[in-house]
């Protein structure tokens, strides 16, 4: 139970070696030993989509993978998918001028799931969307501005009925 | 749709929320995320029966386990509690107060009352740890025949909390009424239904959490929580552990939603503060994980409703009897039962000559019930399924039943048969606008051609009016401590409880439009009892009305006191002045002007500059106060389904909401709550469904059981707005609530058109595939 184990990643484009045991879960370790709390973890049985993180340019569920299993990983967390200039990415911009946040907790999940989605589809169609969002859960929107937001974010029309932010 | 009153610099414009960046960055700061030197964490050990006797409890095998620091039974902390109610629902009677609470304990004593009961608390270095060490305490339980179910609790003489006399929790008598009887009896059609809706829980994305430390050498307890509401868990935290009020601080950062389950503290919180207290050492953290959340945190919406219409031959209201049945678990959040509100509210929207209400709430051996978004809804529910079955009964439409007895401009002010006044509302003109955005006739139309393939479409309208910012004791007022500092930035203190409701860029709104500055200057600190004032917190729609009120009123304060300092300065009148973007000029002399960040230094600095008298600084506070103890608003909705013949699925087509809630501080932020409400109600027809076995075992404890709506089964939510202000000098008017209130009915009523000539007239909810096969199947064979 106690035997440690050094697990090397590779976490938004930083090196860092943890000490933890083989059970611990890759959210427990972003969370807990790299104190990247963008990760949030809403269900652990892997449903949620909350803890969604890219590892090795792959989108995955934090929650059900142990840090070990991705030991030697590139891993980028909502952290790392966000401009350091202070801006936000194209998605996050969206979700911002399409209210497509209430609480926020469930908003990195949908943050890392959809940048990483629009990378590598460019051109969905607007039902490709709603399936590509169907693997996060969300309580507060009922998905209005999220799906707004994606389509924004994806150059898809936006029903002209919502009333959409503005800066001031 | 446009509004037609014209928004401000601030309040009515679809500001972007000032919160976003951080929180789409990952940088918010919920509970789980506050880490603490030294502290160590908690995992509980619960229940797996719903009833029964508890035998033994060993746990020496969990001491023993390295890394373990602590475990607590309901014997070391259950006599250590001074006194377990809420603020808001006041004292129970032994304490002089009128709450009939359950008998509440942190933890379980002699015996368990629910799956997911918790028994013992482990507090060890990590959670992993805690939770072998939970699976390791040996729980011996002499198992009891559960009792599950409002009828069987109402007919067993087994009680779910051993000792009383009775299952009822609260009662409230339909009342005598011989000429209401007559009234009945004499009437051209009487009808009856029962409507009832499953039982479906909040599911805020953040879990319950809380982190508590007792600093036994300074003699404070501190403590960071999911919560609602600071004040509330301060005053309980006080009264739970001994602590003097003053000497608790409770921090609430992020909140990851809340929908009434983290309003009020439970027990498993109140447990976590007794072992903190107790334990003394370090702060310990419990961080409910989704199964638990699922099983044990407060649930909503189990209710049978039993009402009977008489109408005229044209469908036209002439009284209602209704009697509200709710199954409020074990251990309810406050004191479970919403009959009461549930009956006054419930003409809603309709010229109901008489209505008598009665309700009755019965534990069982399953979880508490919860305040959950518009936790009186099934009133909503009843009225709009019932006002179909009628139509449909007479022969009339249900667009023009409603018609013949919805409230008009012209009856306002309008005093409903329950005393309720009513003196700006507009369910006509919500319905009107509604029905037009639809275009009912070419529904008509759709639906007819379909019908004519075997294709099932269907329309739903449901109306209602919402009881928004209930003003009684706590809930009365609320308060804004503003102050501005020296270089005329202002940060205003409040007692609200953002839990996703935008608060940090509203109440900024309304103080920057009123005070006139810009919104950048205005910092809203919350959700921390040292600095924010006392009151409710968020929740009961009330936070645009009540606080918003009070960040309106002290604004203005803070506006006539720069005013004055500037009409000093620059010799003037104060009547000549006008204040834009956080500067202060002589109106049309725009070169005699003078910027806050000259202004405020004055104020504190140089008292010689200072109208004779004035006091120095600029602080000011102000408590504001609603003024009705309602502040209604009212919507319709309206929505178009088709049913899969096959499979019993129903799609929704089309979603129309048309809305009034007064003067709106951010349309934005407006829709961003009616959708999320309407979506929630969705979910409580055609998805959610927390089911109990017949030994009280819960059915639906992962989200692959439970399930809550996904992005493709939502449509493109359609709101249009109608703008009549709230009396009183805000014109906000609350409506956090409402989408959740009227979509269940609205659904359930269009499901009931695309089947009806089927035979099938849904009374019970949920409404998913396999239920509306079953009912499309036996309407066959019938």
């Amino acid at each position: 139970m106690s035997d440690e184990v050094v697990v090397k990643l590779n976490v938004n484009g930083r090196d860092h070696k943890v000490l933890v045991e083989p059970r611990k879960l890759l959210s427990d370790v972003l969370r807990e030993d790299l104190h990247l709390t963008g990760t949030h973890v809403g269900c652990e049985h892997g449903a949620c989509g909350a803890c969604t993180v890219m590892v090795d340019g792959a989108a995955v569920r934090a929650c059900l993978l142990f840090a070990v299993q991705v030991d030697g990983s590139k891993v980028v967390t909502v952290e790392g998918v966000t401009p350091t200039d202070g801006t936000l990415n194209p998605f996050q911009q969206a979700m911002q001028d399409c209210h497509g946040l209430q609480c926020g907790f469930c908003t990195p999940g949908f943050v890392v799931s959809m940048t990483s989605y629009l990378d590598d589809n460019p051109n969905p169609t607007d039902d490709d969307l709603k399936i590509a969002l169907s693997g996060n859960l969300c309580r507060c929107t009922g998905y209005r501005g999220i799906i707004n937001a994606a389509r924004t974010a994806a150059g898809l029309p936006v029903p002209a009925n919502a009333a959409d932010g503005s800066d001031h | 749709m446009a509004s037609t009153i014209s928004a401000g610099r601030y309040v009515g414009q679809a500001v972007k929320r000032l919160e976003d960046p951080r929180l789409l960055s990952g940088h918010g700061r919920y509970v789980d995320d506050v880490q603490l030197p030294g502290m160590l964490h908690v995992a509980f050990v619960r229940s797996n029966v719903a009833r029964g006797t508890i035998v033994s409890i060993d746990t020496s095998a969990a001491l023993a386990l390295p890394g373990v620091r602590a475990i607590y039974t309901g014997a070391d902390l259950n006599p250590r509690v001074g006194m377990f109610w809420h603020t808001m629902m006041g004292p129970p009677p032994e304490l002089g107060g009128q709450t009939p609470y359950a008998p509440l304990t942190p933890l379980a004593g002699g015996d368990v009352r629910f799956v997911g009961d918790p028994i013992v608390l482990i507090i060890a270095e990590n959670r992993y740890i805690a939770e072998d060490a939970a699976d390791l305490v040996e729980v011996e339980i002499d198992v009891q025949q559960a009792i599950v179910g409002w009828e069987t609790a109402i007919d067993t003489d087994q009680r779910v909390h051993p000792g009383t006399t009775t299952n009822v929790g609260q009662e409230f008598p339909l009342p005598e009424g011989p000429e209401v009887d007559a009234l009945f009896a004499g009437a051209p059609h009487v009808f009856t239904r029962r409507f009832s809706q499953c039982r479906a829980t909040n599911v805020p994305m953040e879990p319950r959490g809380i982190i508590v430390h007792y600093d036994q050498y300074v003699g404070d307890l501190q403590i960071w929580a999911a919560t609602q509401s600071v004040s509330e868990w301060k005053a309980t935290s006080s009264r739970l552990t001994g602590v003097p009020e003053h000497r608790v601080k409770v921090v609430a950062n992020d909140v990851g939603g809340g929908f009434g389950q983290k309003m009020m503290m439970t027990r498993d919180e109140a447990a976590v503060v007794m072992a903190a207290h107790l334990f003394g050492e370090a702060p310990i953290k419990w961080t409910e994980d989704r199964r638990e959340s699922l099983m044990a945190a407060n649930q909503g919406r189990e209710e049978i409703i039993d009402v009977t219409f008489a109408v005229t031959d044209e469908g036209v209201l002439l009284g209602a009897k209704v009697f509200f049945w709710e199954d409020i678990g074990a251990y309810p959040a406050s004191a479970g039962s919403t009959a009461g509100m549930a009956g006054a509210v419930f003409p809603g929207p309709y010229k109901f000559p008489v209505v008598l209400p009665g309700g009755s709430s019965v534990y069982t051996n399953t979880v508490g019930k919860a305040a959950y978004r518009g936790p009186w809804m099934m009133e909503t529910v009843a009225r709009e399924q019932m006002m179909d079955h009628i139509a449909y009964e007479l022969g009339i439409d249900p667009i023009e039943i409603r018609r013949r007895n919805v409230i008009h401009a012209d009856d306002l002010p309008y005093t409903t048969c329950t005393t309720m006044v009513y003196e700006s509302v507009t369910p006509s003109e919500t319905l009107e606008q509604a029905l037009e955005m639809l275009d009912v006739a070419a529904f008509r139309t759709m639906q007819a051609d379909a019908r004519a393939e075997g294709r099932l479409l269907g329309l739903g309208v449901a109306i209602y009016i919402e009881p928004s910012a209930v003003a009684f004791g706590i809930l009365s007022s609320d308060q804004a401590i503003m102050r501005m500092d020296n270089s005329g930035k202002v940060i205003v203190a409040m007692s609200t409880g953002n839990h996703g409701q935008s608060l940090e860029t509203t109440i900024p709104q309304i103080v920057a439009e009123h005070l006139g500055c810009n919104i950048e200057d205005v910092l809203l600190v919350q959700g921390n009892t040292e600095s924010s004032p006392t009151g409710p917190g968020t929740g009961g729609s009330r936070s645009a009305v009540v606080a918003g009120g009070a960040a309106m009123t002290a604004a203005l304060k803070m506006k006539d006191k720069i005013v004055q300092i500037a009409a000093h300065m620059l010799e003037a009148s104060p009547d000549d002045m006008e204040v834009t973007a956080g500067v202060v000029s002589v109106k049309g002399t725009p070169a005699k002007a003078l910027p806050f960040a000259m202004i405020a230094p004055i104020a504190y600095q140089m008292p010689e500059m200072l109208p004779p008298g004035m006091e120095m600084g600029l602080e000011v506070t102000a408590r504001f106060q609603p003024a009705g103890q309602y502040t209604w608003s009212n919507a319709t909705h309206v929505c178009t389904v088709e049913i899969d013949p096959e499979t019993g699925m129903t799609k929704i087509l089309r979603y129309i909401v048309s809305e009034d809630c007064g003067r709106m501080v951010n349309p934005m932020v407006v829709e961003g709550q009616i959708a999320g409400g309407v979506v929630q109600g969705i979910g409580g027809v055609l998805f959610e469904n927390m089911i109990y076995d017949e030994d009280g075992n819960p059915l639906a404890t992962t989200f692959l059981d439970y399930l809550i709506p996904t992005a493709p089964e939502v449509p493109d939510i359609e709101v249009g707005h109608i703008v009549t202000l709230a009396p009183g000098q805000t014109g906000f008017k609350g409506m956090g609530e409402g989408g959740a209130i009227a979509a269940p009915p609205c659904l359930a009523n269009a499901i009931h058109d695309a089947l009806r000539h089927l035979g099938v007239h849904p009374t019970a909810f949920p409404l998913g595939p396999s239920q509306l096969l079953t009912m499309m199947n036996e309407a066959k064979q019938a």
